[in-house]
Protein backbone atom coordinates (compact mmCIF):
# COMPACT_ATOMS: atom_id res chain seq x y z
CA UNK A 1 0.00 0.00 0.00
CA UNK A 2 1.68 3.65 -1.31
CA UNK A 3 0.61 6.65 1.05
CA UNK A 4 1.45 10.01 -1.05
CA UNK A 5 2.02 11.52 2.61
CA UNK A 6 3.18 15.17 3.86
CA UNK A 7 4.90 14.60 7.17
CA UNK A 8 2.56 18.40 8.33
CA UNK A 9 -0.15 16.99 7.17
CA UNK A 10 -2.36 16.24 9.37
CA UNK A 11 -5.30 14.25 6.96
CA UNK A 12 -2.02 12.55 6.23
CA UNK A 13 -1.22 11.72 9.38
CA UNK A 14 -4.37 10.06 9.82
CA UNK A 15 -3.67 7.66 7.49
CA UNK A 16 -0.38 6.94 9.23
CA UNK A 17 -1.74 6.69 12.87
CA UNK A 18 -4.72 4.52 11.74
CA UNK A 19 -1.92 2.06 9.98
CA UNK A 20 0.38 2.32 13.10
CA UNK A 21 -2.61 1.57 15.25
CA UNK A 22 -3.96 -1.56 13.51
CA UNK A 23 -0.48 -2.89 12.55
CA UNK A 24 -0.65 -2.58 8.56
CA UNK A 25 2.24 -1.15 6.73
CA UNK A 26 2.47 1.30 4.29
CA UNK A 27 4.83 2.53 1.70
CA UNK A 28 5.53 6.40 1.94
CA UNK A 29 5.87 8.57 -0.79
CA UNK A 30 6.94 11.91 0.09
CA UNK A 31 4.79 14.27 -1.45
CA UNK A 32 6.70 18.30 -1.68
CA UNK A 33 3.52 20.01 -0.12
CA UNK A 34 5.31 22.94 1.01
CA UNK A 35 7.20 25.17 0.12
CA UNK A 36 7.22 23.06 -3.45
CA UNK A 37 3.40 22.74 -4.00
CA UNK A 38 4.15 19.53 -6.08
CA UNK A 39 0.54 17.90 -4.79
CA UNK A 40 -0.72 20.94 -7.86
CA UNK A 41 1.61 19.22 -10.26
CA UNK A 42 0.78 17.10 -13.46
CA UNK A 43 1.86 14.02 -11.75
CA UNK A 44 -0.19 13.90 -8.32
CA UNK A 45 -3.35 16.19 -10.60
CA UNK A 46 -2.92 12.83 -12.61
CA UNK A 47 -3.83 10.68 -9.70
CA UNK A 48 -6.28 13.61 -8.20
CA UNK A 49 -8.10 16.37 -9.83
CA UNK A 50 -8.85 17.57 -6.66
CA UNK A 51 -5.14 18.43 -5.73
CA UNK A 52 -5.35 17.49 -2.32
CA UNK A 53 -3.39 14.72 -0.64
CA UNK A 54 -3.33 11.95 1.21
CA UNK A 55 -3.72 9.17 -1.70
CA UNK A 56 -3.35 5.85 -1.38
CA UNK A 57 -2.73 3.56 -4.19
CA UNK A 58 -3.00 -0.65 -3.75
CA UNK A 59 -3.39 -2.18 -6.70
CA UNK A 60 -5.94 -1.22 -8.80
CA UNK A 61 -7.51 0.95 -5.95
CA UNK A 62 -6.88 4.57 -5.75
CA UNK A 63 -7.93 5.97 -2.52
CA UNK A 64 -8.01 10.18 -2.37
CA UNK A 65 -10.42 10.76 0.48
CA UNK A 66 -8.82 10.54 4.21
CA UNK A 67 -12.45 8.84 5.73
CA UNK A 68 -12.18 6.25 3.28
CA UNK A 69 -8.65 5.35 3.47
CA UNK A 70 -9.26 5.10 7.07
CA UNK A 71 -12.18 2.67 6.57
CA UNK A 72 -10.25 0.61 4.07
CA UNK A 73 -7.14 -0.07 6.27
CA UNK A 74 -9.83 -1.21 9.29
CA UNK A 75 -11.44 -3.09 7.27
CA UNK A 76 -8.23 -5.08 5.97
CA UNK A 77 -6.83 -5.40 9.70
CA UNK A 78 -8.51 -4.44 12.01
CA UNK A 79 -12.54 -4.73 11.94
CA UNK A 80 -13.35 -3.85 15.49
CA UNK A 81 -11.96 -0.30 14.28
CA UNK A 82 -15.12 -0.22 12.09
CA UNK A 83 -18.64 0.49 13.42
CA UNK A 84 -21.01 -2.62 14.94
CA UNK A 85 -24.26 -4.08 14.11
CA UNK A 86 -26.14 -1.38 16.14
CA UNK A 87 -27.73 0.90 13.89
CA UNK A 88 -26.82 3.73 16.27
CA UNK A 89 -23.12 3.45 16.52
CA UNK A 90 -22.88 2.75 12.76
CA UNK A 91 -24.92 6.33 12.21
CA UNK A 92 -22.66 7.66 14.61
CA UNK A 93 -19.38 6.79 13.16
CA UNK A 94 -20.72 7.97 9.83
CA UNK A 95 -21.81 11.49 11.99
CA UNK A 96 -18.78 12.19 12.98
CA UNK A 97 -16.73 11.20 9.58
CA UNK A 98 -18.64 13.29 8.00
CA UNK A 99 -18.33 16.25 10.76
CA UNK A 100 -14.69 15.42 10.32
CA UNK A 101 -14.50 17.51 7.01
CA UNK A 102 -15.74 20.80 8.92
CA UNK A 103 -12.63 20.15 11.38
CA UNK A 104 -10.63 20.24 8.25
CA UNK A 105 -12.32 23.29 6.31
CA UNK A 106 -12.02 25.28 9.56
CA UNK A 107 -9.33 24.55 11.82
CA UNK A 108 -7.26 22.89 9.25
CA UNK A 109 -7.71 26.63 7.42
CA UNK A 110 -7.14 28.26 10.19
CA UNK A 111 -3.77 26.28 10.42
CA UNK A 112 -2.40 26.66 6.85
CA UNK A 113 -3.04 30.20 7.10
CA UNK A 114 -1.14 31.02 10.46
CA UNK A 115 1.59 28.90 9.53
CA UNK A 116 1.89 28.58 5.94
CA UNK A 117 0.62 32.07 4.78
CA UNK A 118 -1.89 30.37 2.91
CA UNK A 119 -4.51 32.62 1.88
CA UNK A 120 -8.33 32.43 3.90
CA UNK A 121 -10.39 35.09 5.93
CA UNK A 122 -8.63 33.81 9.47
CA UNK A 123 -11.44 35.52 11.70
CA UNK A 124 -14.15 33.26 9.96
CA UNK A 125 -12.20 30.44 9.64
CA UNK A 126 -11.49 30.41 13.58
CA UNK A 127 -14.64 31.21 14.73
CA UNK A 128 -15.98 28.19 12.45
CA UNK A 129 -13.36 26.41 13.65
CA UNK A 130 -14.58 27.18 17.28
CA UNK A 131 -17.81 26.46 16.59
CA UNK A 132 -16.78 22.89 15.25
CA UNK A 133 -14.89 22.24 18.56
CA UNK A 134 -18.34 23.02 21.05
CA UNK A 135 -19.96 20.70 19.00
CA UNK A 136 -17.36 17.77 19.54
CA UNK A 137 -17.03 18.83 23.24
CA UNK A 138 -20.91 18.52 23.63
CA UNK A 139 -20.91 15.23 21.59
CA UNK A 140 -18.12 13.75 23.68
CA UNK A 141 -19.59 15.04 27.08
CA UNK A 142 -22.83 13.06 26.12
CA UNK A 143 -21.05 9.76 25.33
CA UNK A 144 -19.07 9.84 28.69
CA UNK A 145 -22.30 10.08 30.14
CA UNK A 146 -23.84 7.07 28.51
CA UNK A 147 -20.05 5.47 30.39
CA UNK A 148 -18.33 6.08 26.79
CA UNK A 149 -14.85 7.18 26.28
CA UNK A 150 -14.61 7.54 22.26
CA UNK A 151 -16.85 9.64 20.08
CA UNK A 152 -19.27 6.20 18.60
CA UNK A 153 -18.81 3.62 20.97
CA UNK A 154 -16.47 2.65 24.59
CA UNK A 155 -13.74 1.31 22.02
CA UNK A 156 -12.13 3.76 19.26
CA UNK A 157 -13.53 3.47 15.72
CA UNK A 158 -12.36 5.37 12.67
CA UNK A 159 -14.14 8.23 14.20
CA UNK A 160 -11.50 9.36 16.46
CA UNK A 161 -8.78 9.00 14.04
CA UNK A 162 -10.42 11.08 11.09
CA UNK A 163 -11.08 13.80 14.00
CA UNK A 164 -8.15 13.49 16.26
CA UNK A 165 -5.51 15.00 14.36
CA UNK A 166 -7.36 18.38 13.55
CA UNK A 167 -8.33 19.07 16.85
CA UNK A 168 -4.96 17.78 18.59
CA UNK A 169 -3.47 20.56 16.25
CA UNK A 170 -6.46 23.25 16.71
CA UNK A 171 -3.54 25.52 18.57
CA UNK A 172 -1.57 25.67 15.77
CA UNK A 173 -4.32 28.00 14.15
CA UNK A 174 -4.56 30.21 16.70
CA UNK A 175 -7.42 28.47 18.54
CA UNK A 176 -7.08 27.03 21.73
CA UNK A 177 -8.10 23.76 23.36
CA UNK A 178 -8.19 24.82 27.39
CA UNK A 179 -12.40 26.04 27.22
CA UNK A 180 -12.86 21.85 26.55
CA UNK A 181 -12.02 19.61 28.93
CA UNK A 182 -14.03 16.42 27.85
CA UNK A 183 -11.91 17.18 24.26
CA UNK A 184 -8.71 17.14 26.57
CA UNK A 185 -9.15 13.82 28.30
CA UNK A 186 -10.53 12.74 24.89
CA UNK A 187 -7.14 13.61 23.46
CA UNK A 188 -5.10 12.10 26.37
CA UNK A 189 -7.21 8.53 25.47
CA UNK A 190 -6.48 8.56 21.87
CA UNK A 191 -3.01 9.68 22.77
CA UNK A 192 -2.66 6.22 25.27
CA UNK A 193 -3.44 3.83 22.71
CA UNK A 194 -1.17 1.40 21.77
CA UNK A 195 0.59 1.83 19.01
CA UNK A 196 0.29 5.52 19.11
CA UNK A 197 2.15 7.86 16.85
CA UNK A 198 3.28 11.26 17.07
CA UNK A 199 3.00 14.29 14.25
CA UNK A 200 5.02 17.73 14.63
CA UNK A 201 2.70 19.52 16.98
CA UNK A 202 1.13 17.02 18.24
CA UNK A 203 3.45 15.30 21.33
CA UNK A 204 3.55 11.92 23.05
CA UNK A 205 2.22 11.44 26.09
CA UNK A 206 5.12 11.81 28.44
CA UNK A 207 2.94 12.02 32.17
CA UNK A 208 2.10 8.19 31.02
CA UNK A 209 5.66 7.38 31.37
CA UNK A 210 6.11 5.26 34.92
CA UNK A 211 5.79 7.14 38.26
CA UNK A 212 9.28 7.85 39.93
CA UNK A 213 9.53 5.49 43.04
CA UNK A 214 9.06 7.73 46.31
CA UNK A 215 11.05 6.57 49.30
CA UNK A 216 9.14 6.37 52.60
CA UNK A 217 11.03 7.80 55.29
CA UNK A 218 10.99 6.15 58.80
CA UNK A 219 9.21 10.06 60.40
CA UNK B 1 11.94 48.95 22.61
CA UNK B 2 13.86 50.46 19.92
CA UNK B 3 13.68 49.60 16.19
CA UNK B 4 17.19 52.12 15.14
CA UNK B 5 19.85 49.59 16.01
CA UNK B 6 18.19 46.68 14.11
CA UNK B 7 16.54 48.63 11.20
CA UNK B 8 20.40 48.74 9.33
CA UNK B 9 20.51 45.17 9.50
CA UNK B 10 19.99 42.47 6.38
CA UNK B 11 17.00 40.51 6.97
CA UNK B 12 15.48 37.48 4.66
CA UNK B 13 12.15 38.55 2.68
CA UNK B 14 11.30 35.48 0.76
CA UNK B 15 12.96 32.58 -1.11
CA UNK B 16 14.82 33.38 -4.42
CA UNK B 17 13.44 30.27 -6.25
CA UNK B 18 9.37 31.41 -6.04
CA UNK B 19 9.89 35.08 -6.87
CA UNK B 20 7.77 36.35 -9.54
CA UNK B 21 7.02 39.48 -11.28
CA UNK B 22 3.48 40.07 -10.03
CA UNK B 23 5.34 39.73 -6.20
CA UNK B 24 4.47 38.92 -2.93
CA UNK B 25 3.11 41.26 0.20
CA UNK B 26 4.75 40.47 2.96
CA UNK B 27 5.93 42.64 5.90
CA UNK B 28 9.27 43.85 7.60
CA UNK B 29 9.19 45.08 10.61
CA UNK B 30 5.83 46.33 10.84
CA UNK B 31 5.99 48.19 7.37
CA UNK B 32 4.25 46.37 4.36
CA UNK B 33 6.69 45.37 1.60
CA UNK B 34 6.67 43.86 -1.90
CA UNK B 35 9.50 41.16 -2.96
CA UNK B 36 9.17 40.80 -6.56
CA UNK B 37 11.55 40.53 -9.58
CA UNK B 38 12.00 42.31 -12.94
CA UNK B 39 11.71 41.28 -16.50
CA UNK B 40 15.26 40.22 -15.98
CA UNK B 41 14.61 37.84 -13.46
CA UNK B 42 16.56 40.80 -11.00
CA UNK B 43 15.02 41.01 -7.26
CA UNK B 44 13.62 43.50 -5.98
CA UNK B 45 11.88 44.57 -2.98
CA UNK B 46 9.69 47.74 -2.12
CA UNK B 47 8.39 48.92 0.92
CA UNK B 48 4.52 50.11 1.30
CA UNK B 49 4.57 54.12 0.21
CA UNK B 50 7.14 52.80 -2.84
CA UNK B 51 10.30 53.36 -1.85
CA UNK B 52 12.73 51.09 -3.39
CA UNK B 53 14.74 48.89 -0.56
CA UNK B 54 17.91 47.83 -0.69
CA UNK B 55 18.36 43.63 -2.03
CA UNK B 56 20.92 41.24 -2.75
CA UNK B 57 20.46 37.32 -3.09
CA UNK B 58 22.07 35.19 -0.91
CA UNK B 59 21.92 31.70 0.39
CA UNK B 60 18.57 30.44 -1.77
CA UNK B 61 16.77 34.10 0.07
CA UNK B 62 16.35 37.86 -0.96
CA UNK B 63 17.54 40.04 1.53
CA UNK B 64 16.41 43.13 2.77
CA UNK B 65 16.77 46.45 5.47
CA UNK B 66 14.68 48.76 5.86
CA UNK B 67 17.25 50.77 6.80
CA UNK B 68 20.78 51.55 5.03
CA UNK B 69 23.18 48.28 5.97
CA UNK B 70 26.66 49.54 6.56
CA UNK B 71 27.55 45.64 6.48
CA UNK B 72 27.85 43.50 3.88
CA UNK B 73 25.92 39.80 4.79
CA UNK B 74 27.27 37.83 6.73
CA UNK B 75 29.92 35.32 4.98
CA UNK B 76 28.65 31.44 4.80
CA UNK B 77 31.99 30.48 3.05
CA UNK B 78 30.52 26.61 3.10
CA UNK B 79 27.77 27.98 0.43
CA UNK B 80 30.24 28.19 -2.48
CA UNK B 81 31.82 24.47 -1.39
CA UNK B 82 31.48 21.99 -4.58
CA UNK B 83 29.55 19.02 -3.80
CA UNK B 84 27.13 20.83 -1.18
CA UNK B 85 23.25 20.11 -1.41
CA UNK B 86 21.31 23.60 -0.91
CA UNK B 87 18.13 23.22 0.76
CA UNK B 88 15.02 25.38 0.80
CA UNK B 89 13.02 24.36 3.61
CA UNK B 90 10.42 27.02 3.10
CA UNK B 91 8.55 29.37 5.16
CA UNK B 92 7.17 28.47 8.67
CA UNK B 93 5.28 31.57 10.07
CA UNK B 94 5.47 31.69 13.87
CA UNK B 95 3.45 33.80 16.61
CA UNK B 96 6.28 34.27 18.77
CA UNK B 97 9.57 36.70 18.86
CA UNK B 98 11.93 36.58 16.20
CA UNK B 99 14.74 36.86 19.09
CA UNK B 100 13.19 34.07 20.60
CA UNK B 101 12.70 31.82 17.66
CA UNK B 102 17.04 32.66 17.45
CA UNK B 103 17.49 31.09 20.80
CA UNK B 104 15.37 28.30 20.87
CA UNK B 105 17.49 27.26 18.00
CA UNK B 106 20.69 27.93 20.07
CA UNK B 107 19.14 25.47 23.11
CA UNK B 108 20.41 22.31 23.28
CA UNK B 109 18.71 21.02 26.43
CA UNK B 110 15.32 20.86 25.24
CA UNK B 111 16.40 17.90 22.17
CA UNK B 112 15.04 14.94 24.25
CA UNK B 113 12.11 16.38 25.64
CA UNK B 114 10.63 18.13 22.11
CA UNK B 115 12.70 16.51 19.33
CA UNK B 116 12.08 13.21 21.03
CA UNK B 117 14.42 9.97 19.24
CA UNK B 118 15.01 12.21 16.56
CA UNK B 119 17.16 15.26 18.14
CA UNK B 120 17.37 13.45 21.48
CA UNK B 121 15.85 10.86 23.47
CA UNK B 122 15.77 10.09 27.25
CA UNK B 123 18.29 8.92 29.76
CA UNK B 124 20.71 11.14 27.46
CA UNK B 125 19.82 14.24 29.00
CA UNK B 126 22.50 15.96 30.45
CA UNK B 127 24.10 18.98 28.29
CA UNK B 128 28.33 18.19 28.58
CA UNK B 129 30.24 21.54 28.97
CA UNK B 130 31.26 23.76 25.99
CA UNK B 131 32.58 26.81 24.96
CA UNK B 132 30.74 30.04 23.93
CA UNK B 133 32.39 33.64 23.13
CA UNK B 134 31.84 36.50 21.48
CA UNK B 135 34.38 37.15 18.89
CA UNK B 136 35.28 40.53 19.00
CA UNK B 137 37.05 40.30 15.72
CA UNK B 138 33.92 39.00 13.68
CA UNK B 139 31.55 40.16 16.10
CA UNK B 140 29.70 37.10 16.35
CA UNK B 141 28.65 34.87 19.29
CA UNK B 142 30.14 31.60 18.88
CA UNK B 143 28.89 28.09 20.77
CA UNK B 144 32.00 25.25 20.31
CA UNK B 145 32.52 21.70 21.49
CA UNK B 146 28.89 21.05 22.06
CA UNK B 147 28.78 17.46 22.29
CA UNK B 148 24.63 15.42 22.03
CA UNK B 149 23.31 12.18 22.21
CA UNK B 150 21.22 12.37 18.88
CA UNK B 151 18.97 8.87 18.04
CA UNK B 152 18.84 10.37 14.66
CA UNK B 153 21.12 13.21 13.90
CA UNK B 154 20.21 13.72 10.18
CA UNK B 155 18.23 11.61 7.17
CA UNK B 156 22.23 10.72 6.48
CA UNK B 157 22.56 9.24 9.57
CA UNK B 158 22.18 5.20 10.48
CA UNK B 159 21.45 4.83 14.30
CA UNK B 160 22.43 6.84 16.94
CA UNK B 161 25.71 8.62 17.07
CA UNK B 162 27.18 11.56 19.78
CA UNK B 163 26.77 14.42 17.03
CA UNK B 164 29.03 17.85 17.37
CA UNK B 165 27.70 21.18 16.94
CA UNK B 166 28.62 24.88 16.52
CA UNK B 167 26.78 27.29 16.68
CA UNK B 168 26.97 30.98 15.31
CA UNK B 169 24.77 34.06 15.60
CA UNK B 170 26.18 36.63 12.96
CA UNK B 171 22.89 38.57 12.72
CA UNK B 172 20.76 39.53 15.45
CA UNK B 173 17.75 37.25 14.08
CA UNK B 174 20.10 34.31 12.32
CA UNK B 175 22.07 31.91 13.50
CA UNK B 176 24.17 29.27 11.89
CA UNK B 177 24.69 25.53 12.75
CA UNK B 178 27.56 23.49 11.99
CA UNK B 179 26.90 19.68 13.06
CA UNK B 180 28.43 16.64 12.54
CA UNK B 181 28.15 15.29 9.06
CA UNK B 182 27.37 11.76 8.95
CA UNK B 183 28.69 11.03 5.48
CA UNK B 184 31.53 13.02 5.69
CA UNK B 185 33.32 13.57 8.43
CA UNK B 186 36.22 15.78 7.98
CA UNK B 187 33.57 18.20 6.86
CA UNK B 188 30.52 19.90 8.54
CA UNK B 189 26.81 20.00 7.82
CA UNK B 190 25.30 23.54 8.07
CA UNK B 191 21.86 24.37 8.79
CA UNK B 192 20.48 27.59 9.66
CA UNK B 193 17.77 29.87 10.49
CA UNK B 194 17.13 32.86 8.91
CA UNK B 195 14.18 35.03 11.02
CA UNK B 196 12.13 37.46 8.95
CA UNK B 197 11.16 40.19 11.92
CA UNK B 198 7.38 40.56 10.96
CA UNK B 199 6.62 42.14 14.39
CA UNK B 200 7.98 42.19 17.62
CA UNK B 201 5.76 39.48 18.20
CA UNK B 202 5.80 37.51 14.96
CA UNK B 203 7.83 36.31 12.46
CA UNK B 204 8.43 34.28 9.38
CA UNK B 205 11.14 31.60 10.12
CA UNK B 206 13.02 30.40 6.86
CA UNK B 207 15.24 27.10 7.52
CA UNK B 208 18.17 26.70 4.75
CA UNK B 209 20.65 23.87 4.58
CA UNK B 210 24.31 23.04 3.03
CA UNK B 211 24.53 19.61 3.44
CA UNK B 212 27.11 16.86 1.98
CA UNK B 213 24.38 14.19 1.66
CA UNK B 214 24.16 12.56 -2.37
CA UNK B 215 21.15 9.60 -0.76
CA UNK B 216 18.41 11.22 0.70
CA UNK B 217 15.84 12.97 -1.67
CA UNK B 218 15.48 16.79 -1.87
CA UNK B 219 11.66 15.97 -0.97
CA UNK B 220 12.97 13.82 2.12
CA UNK B 221 15.90 16.56 3.63
CA UNK B 222 13.01 19.26 3.61
CA UNK B 223 10.65 17.09 5.36
CA UNK B 224 13.18 16.31 8.35
CA UNK B 225 13.75 19.61 8.80
CA UNK B 226 10.60 20.52 8.86
CA UNK B 227 9.62 18.54 11.35
CA UNK B 228 12.26 19.38 13.48
CA UNK B 229 10.73 23.28 13.40
CA UNK B 230 7.61 22.30 13.65
CA UNK B 231 7.85 20.13 16.85
CA UNK B 232 9.31 23.77 17.83
CA UNK B 233 6.79 25.75 17.22
CA UNK B 234 3.85 25.15 19.38
CA UNK B 235 6.39 25.32 21.96
CA UNK B 236 7.81 29.13 20.93
CA UNK B 237 3.92 30.19 20.77
CA UNK B 238 3.53 29.33 24.56
CA UNK B 239 6.63 31.03 25.50
CA UNK B 240 6.11 33.70 28.29
CA UNK B 241 7.06 36.88 28.39
CA UNK B 242 6.20 36.92 24.55
CA UNK B 243 9.31 39.33 24.39
CA UNK B 244 12.50 37.86 24.77
CA UNK B 245 13.44 38.84 28.33
CA UNK B 246 17.14 41.07 28.88
CA UNK B 247 16.69 41.82 31.66
CA UNK B 248 18.75 39.40 34.37
CA UNK B 249 16.25 39.74 36.78
CA UNK B 250 13.41 37.35 34.89
CA UNK B 251 15.23 34.10 34.04
CA UNK B 252 17.50 32.52 36.25
CA UNK B 253 19.67 30.68 33.26
CA UNK B 254 22.04 27.19 34.04
CA UNK B 255 25.20 26.26 33.05
CA UNK B 256 23.45 24.49 29.55
CA UNK B 257 21.80 27.89 28.72
CA UNK B 258 25.66 29.56 27.95
CA UNK B 259 25.22 30.36 24.44
CA UNK B 260 21.71 32.37 25.51
CA UNK B 261 23.05 34.50 28.04
CA UNK B 262 25.97 34.94 25.76
CA UNK B 263 23.26 35.75 22.71
CA UNK B 264 21.03 38.07 25.09
CA UNK B 265 24.38 39.74 26.25
CA UNK B 266 25.08 40.37 22.51
CA UNK B 267 21.96 41.94 21.78
CA UNK B 268 21.62 44.25 24.61
CA UNK B 269 25.29 45.31 24.19
CA UNK B 270 24.14 46.48 20.31
CA UNK B 271 21.02 48.12 21.44
CA UNK B 272 19.40 44.62 19.11
CA UNK B 273 15.92 45.03 21.20
CA UNK B 274 13.61 45.20 18.56
CA UNK B 275 11.59 41.67 20.18
CA UNK B 276 12.79 42.05 23.41
CA UNK B 277 11.46 43.30 26.84
CA UNK B 278 14.06 45.26 28.57
CA UNK B 279 12.39 45.66 31.94
CA UNK B 280 11.20 42.64 33.92
CA UNK B 281 7.61 42.97 34.05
Amino acid sequence: MKLYDYILSPSCYKVRLMAALTGVKLELRPVDFHPGAEHRGPELLALNPAGSIPILEDGDLLLTESSAILVYLAAQAAPEWLAGSKPEEAARVQQWLSFSGRLTASLGGARLHEMLLRPGDIGALQAQGIAALRELEAGLFEQAQRGKRFLAADRPTVADIACFPYVALAPDGGVSLDPYPTIRLWSRAVRALEGFIEMPGIHRLHELKPEPTVETGDA
Amino acid sequence: MTMQAMIDEWYPVGLFSQLDQAGRTTTLMEEPIIVACDADGHAKVTSGNGRTLPVLVRYGHVWSSLGEPRKELFPIPEADQPGRRFVDVGCVRVRCSPLRAVENFLDIAHFPFVHTDILGAEPHTEVQNYKVEIREDVDEVWATQVKFYQPLAAKSASGGITTEYMYRVPAPTCSVLYKTCPPRPSEWDVITLFVQPLAEDLCDVWPWMALFDDVTSMTDLIHFQQTIFLQDRSILENQIPRLLPLDPGMEIPTRADLTSVAYRRWLKRHNYTYGAQLVAQ
